[in-house]
């Protein structure tokens, strides 16, 4: 005797190739998601200053909103690549300033340049080595890691430069300020920096098993690590590729400004998070693109300048920016509610 | 000759003995339903298998050859894989990314070595076509039902090859008509020779699917016979003890 219950037959496959169809059409596709409307934003900010104000869309504002947020963007690049992890590095701030202090004292001692940016990249990738070890073999939280790398930074940059400005580069000095503050066909250098970056970080995301398995660290740990991927040499690569972002940005500020203080870089972390969260990375991990970091660094910036052409008062920048933040955030949401999360 | 071999098999924790005495032959493309209540030690059997751990005494034989699994990579390489109850996928990527995480197919020389999309897509393609699963290769996993997800899990095995595919509670969390959906799937490994060890807590699906029933009760094996010599009702009085053994 054997009394399985009837089961319902197998499922019909009644297109004829079902493989070709997809579930969401590219509209729909396109409406959930965030880039999409950040994107549009950004558009719309851009139409709308360039009727309402005489001077945005004048070839030195767009100049100087270009490079303005080159800076931030470079970074947020490295921390989108965190991000997508699952983890978060807020000693980007303080990372740019030690790089900074080290690239200025290094040149200001009659160094060439190519030591000075050489050794201001090799400070950035051991901080980000350093960060990078500690929470990939030690498993520390990147939170608490980071947390104590922004002050150990900080403090490291006050110690090196022993509090002073410096603004004497030395022999190589105006090399460096053209690297930072020159421009190439009228675009201001630093933005030239991050297309490429920013091109090189979607091959890398898209193209390579490194870009795949990031994802894939930051969907399902365990599910990557049984599956053989190398979890932790991928989180380690992204702090240390987190490190060298704010050192390049370093370089490119440190020749814009002409000078450098102990302060380069205070706060710069949140500016850089804020940026790649509304560029549509979710801080869960997992999720996030090197077009929509770019994009939300835009954002940010545009609404900066527009407060200022405007003239509403400066002190209502943040309030804007922070409100960008949950409105990003809470896309997010609707979009993941509405796939079933 | 057999396909996989338990001989005496024992393992002990302490003074827990969570396997006693274990015998188990598999041959290719037999399905094989694994019951027992929680605690009868079926985990510990699959881990053995798996290579998670080594046991206190007896002995695996693969094609009639004793092995010995130091470590789960061990066990894969003997063509013995694990689709695990929570399915071990990554929500954020597709279905085809998810078969070949790992062993991603590339293509150019070094050191321009890019992620060959064209050829998982179609690989991935044509694994679900085999398994009969409308699972489409670009769809994330996120946006994927019970029963797709599984066809995605069991695609893994079947692109590293597999011979041997344990399944650990497949039909635990999905609806009806994606249990249906897995139990196909599970026929159409056996169709292709390879032997599957279903664990199951679910009647309707071992019979439904199995040729074999073992039963396990306290770390020992208590019944192994043929489905059609077997009912539910039996089953069930093996798993709680009120049958002491068939």
């Amino acid at each position: 005797m054997n009394d399985v219950p009837e089961r319902p037959n197998s499922m019909p496959t009644s297109l004829d190739d079902p493989q070709a169809a997809r579930t969401h059409t590219r509209w729909s596709e396109l409406l959930a998601s965030q880039v999409f409307w950040v994107v549009l934003a950004t558009i719309v900010a851009c139409v709308v200053l360039s009727f309402t104000t005489s001077s945005f869309a004048t070839s030195a504002n767009l100049f100087n909103v270009t490079r303005n947020f080159a800076f931030v963007a470079i970074v947020a690049l490295g921390m989108m690549a965190v991000i997508i992890t699952g983890g978060i590095d807020i000693s980007v701030g303080s990372t740019i300033g030690i790089s900074g202090i080290v690239l200025s004292v290094v040149m200001n001692a009659g160094y060439s340049i190519w030591a000075g940016i050489g050794m201001a990249l090799l400070t950035a990738g051991v901080v980000g080595l350093v960060n990078g070890l500690l929470i990939a073999w030690l498993g520390m939280q990147p939170f608490v890691v980071t947390l104590a790398m922004l002050s150990v930074g900080r403090s490291l940059a006050l110690v090196i430069s022993g509090s002073r400005t410096i603004f004497d580069f030395g022999p190589d000095g105006p090399k460096l300020l053209a690297l930072g503050g020159g421009a190439t066909f009228g675009v201001a250098n630093p933005v030239w920096f991050l297309v490429v970056l920013a091109v090189l970080f979607w091959f890398a995301f898209g193209w390579t098993r490194w870009g795949r398995y990031v994802f894939a660290v930051g969907g399902n740990r365990h599910a990557a690590n049984l599956t053989g991927v190398p979890v932790r040499f991928i989180i380690c690569s992204v702090y240390v590729l987190a490190g060298l972002m704010a050192g390049v940005a370093a370089i490119l500020e440190v020749g814009w400004l002409g000078a450098v203080t102990t302060g380069l870089g205070t706060g710069d972390e949140l500016r850089v998070i804020a940026a790649t969260v509304i560029g549509g990375t979710n801080l869960v991990g997992g999720v996030g693109s090197a077009f929509g970091t770019v994009v939300g660094a835009a954002l940010i910036e545009v609404i900066r300048n527009s407060l200022i052409l405007l003239g509403v008062d400066s002190f209502w920048q943040g309030t804007l920016v922070g409100t960008f933040i949950v409105v990003a955030v809470l896309f997010n949401r609707l979009g993941g509610a509405r796939q079933g999360n | 000759m057999s396909l996989l071999e338990l001989r005496g098999i024992s393992k002990h924790f302490g003074a827990i003995h969570a396997l006693t005495d274990m015998t188990l032959s598999l041959e290719p493309g037999q399905v094989v339903g694994l019951m027992g209540d929680n605690g009868a030690g079926k985990s510990t059997l699959v881990k053995v298998i798996a290579g998670n751990f080594p046991p206190s005494h007896g002995e695996i034989r693969i094609d009639g050859k004793p092995v010995h699994f130091g470590k789960p990579v061990d066990a894969r390489a003997q063509g013995i894989e694990v689709v695990y109850q929570d399915l071990a996928l990554c929500d954020n990527l597709t279905a085809a990314a998810n078969v070949f995480l790992g062993r991603e197919p590339r293509i150019g020389f070094w050191p321009v070595r890019v992620l060959d999309h064209a050829t998982m897509y179609r690989r991935a393609g044509e694994l679900f076509k085999a398994l009969k699963s409308e699972t489409r290769p670009r769809d994330l996993v996120r946006q994927m039902s019970g029963g797709q997800r599984q066809a995605v899990a069991i695609a893994r095995t079947r692109l590293s090859e597999a011979r041997l595919v344990i399944m650990d509670e497949p039909t635990a969390a999905i609806s009806v008509r994606q249990v249906a959906e897995v139990l196909d799937l599970i026929k159409r490994l056996s169709e292709h020779g390879i032997a599957v060890i279903l664990i199951s807590h679910r009647m309707p699906d071992v019979f439904a699917v199995a040729d074999r029933v073992v039963v396990m009760r306290r770390g020992r094996k208590v019944a192994d016979k043929k489905t059609e010599a077997s009912s539910p009702e039996e089953v069930t009085g093996l798993i709680t003890g009120a049958i002491a053994a068939a």
